[in-house]
């Protein structure tokens, strides 16, 4: 793989805020993230893991900063302190770059397993049917559930749901994919499938934003590992570092918590 | 019997025929419009929401009849909008606006059950508000509002008989007119069977919707 490519910066977010009334959720969070990273994000509920994620995709809008994807401009802030978004056709086009993946999975319940996968393919990208089914098919087997092709989201366990949720964000071909705590509301015992599947992504070298509390995943898979507290990052190092050796007080009261 | 029976009919069922043009008609344009004025009354749009508000209240809050009395008898002197409406015409836009207010209260009531999460999956995968609307969140809500609708639907059919205070000959009136010419009861008979007969077709209608959605669970 050439160098130049795996350097390509695909996340640019410098100083976001964003405060939810008066409650100051993000407190200036910058992060670079490169072609084939895989960011584990960490900390404690309320720390704003899953805000900084949703400010990303445009999910939620910021109070300041700037964010590039891919090196187009998303939001940018100027020295009045105003944010400006891009225009909404150019925002629309910029967050369909990345794909997300839910806690909750948020599966569409009326439509099949493959109706899912093929729903944004077609009705977004104008897609043919018939184009788009066999790529479909190759992505379930990829998650390993083909058979489910024809059943309806509710027939199946959590663990199967998430990674059809995980096949139909990979539809949509996105170059980066952001995970919110996606093993969160799995039985313990189903987590594996779905960490497998993440895990499979990252050796494909997908770029990947993975919140989570599965703090052997974040040691094994990511690439850096971010540590954020109270609305801003308190440390992102490979996690061999940050794992063995975390620098702030924050980080070993939390680590120690968590193991 | 038999014979007077036959004789009857015929006034009886093209009395019957004005009580499903007033049945249909109203369905058919009610629920469009009830579904438009859910989407206004839910819009971030204050000023908007809040007249769908006020119209909800109002066409909730007074009786059918009296709407109906008010667009034949009052609407003509009323400046500026005033027009002249005949007798079905004018009973037709007091059906349609009355029902589309309770249609609008279900479809809202079904609109706000779907989870935030199921726009957040479609905005995230591209699609527009539009899209999101039609292919994502108004097929979940059918689903849902099946009951309260076939419930509102049944009340139609009864309701439709409040047209005798505009002179019209719908069912009931005919049946009326023919127990006080001809000293009988049995005309009463047949109009409690023709309503029954429509009540058990609708029954049964929406039963099969109801089996067809059940192929998934939410
Ligand atoms: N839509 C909202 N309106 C108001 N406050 C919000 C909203 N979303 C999040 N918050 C608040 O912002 C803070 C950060 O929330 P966030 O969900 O980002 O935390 P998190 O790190 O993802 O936590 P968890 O691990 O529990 O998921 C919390 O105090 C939360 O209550
Ligand atoms: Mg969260």
């Amino acid at each position: 793989m050439p160098f130049t490519m795996t350097d390509q910066l695909m996340i640019t977010a410098r100083d976001i805020r964003k405060r939810f009334g008066t409650l100051e959720v993000l407190k200036g969070i910058s992060l670079e993230v490169k072609k084939g990273d895989v960011i584990a994000i960490i900390g404690p509920s309320g720390s704003g893991k899953s805000t900084f994620l949703r400010c990303l995709n445009h999910l939620e809008t910021i109070d300041g900063g700037n964010i590039e994807i891919e090196g187009e401009t998303l939001v940018s802030t100027e020295a009045s302190g105003a944010c400006r978004y891009a225009p909404d056709a150019t925002v629309q086009r910029i967050c369909r770059k990345m794909g997300m993946v839910f806690q909750q999975f948020n599966l569409f319940p009326h439509l099949t397993v493959m109706q899912n996968l093929i729903e944004a393919p077609v009705v977004v990208k104008g897609m043919n049917r018939d184009a788009i089914i066999p790529k479909a098919e190759a992505l379930l087997r990829k998650v390993g559930l083909l058979e489910k092709r024809d059943s309806y989201p509710s027939r199946l366990s959590g663990g199967q749901k998430q990674r059809v949720a995980i096949a139909r964000a990979l539809a949509m071909e996105p170059d980066i994919l952001l995970f919110d705590e996606p093993t969160s509301a799995l039985d313990p015992e189903l987590t594996g499938e779905v960490l497998r599947t993440i895990r499979q992504l990252a050796e494909e070298r997908m770029t990947m934003l993975v919140v989570t509390h599965e703090m052997a995943f974040a040691r094994e898979v990511s690439t850096q590992t971010v540590f954020m507290d109270d609305g801003e990052i308190v440390e992102a190092r490979p996690p061999a570092e940050l794992f063995a050796h975390p620098e702030q007080q924050r980080t070993r009261a939390f680590l120690e918590h968590m193991l | 019997m038999m014979e007077y029976l036959l004789l009857i009919l015929g006034p009886l069922l093209s009395g019957a025929v004005v009580t499903l043009k007033v049945f249909f008609i109203t369905l058919v344009l009610a629920l469009p419009l009830g579904l438009m004025l859910a989407m206004v009354r839910l819009s971030r749009y204050r000023a908007a929401s809040g007249i769908a508000n006020g119209y909800i209240w109002l066409m909730r809050g007074t009786p059918l009849m009296l709407q109906m009395l008010f667009i034949y008898f009052a609407l003509p002197f009323v400046p500026v909008i005033g027009i002249r409406l005949p007798d079905f015409p004018a009973a037709i836009v007091a059906f349609v606006l009355n029902y589309a207010a309770y249609f609008a209260e279900i479809f809202r009531g079904g609109i706000q059950s779907i989870d935030r999460g199921q726009y957040e999956a479609a905005k995230v995968l591209g699609l527009t508000y539009g899209q999101t609307m039609r292919r994502i969140v108004l097929p979940q809500v059918v689903k849902r509002i099946l009951p309260p609708i076939s419930n509102e639907t049944i009340t139609l059919v009864k309701d439709t008989s409040l047209i005798y205070v505009l002179a019209m000959n719908d069912l009931l009136r005919t049946a009326r007119g023919i127990v006080q010419r001809d000293f009988t009861t049995s005309p009463f008979l047949v109009a409690a069977v023709f309503y029954l007969v429509m009540t058990l077709v609708l029954t049964v209608v929406f039963q099969r919707m109801e089996k067809r959605y059940a192929v998934y669970d939410d």
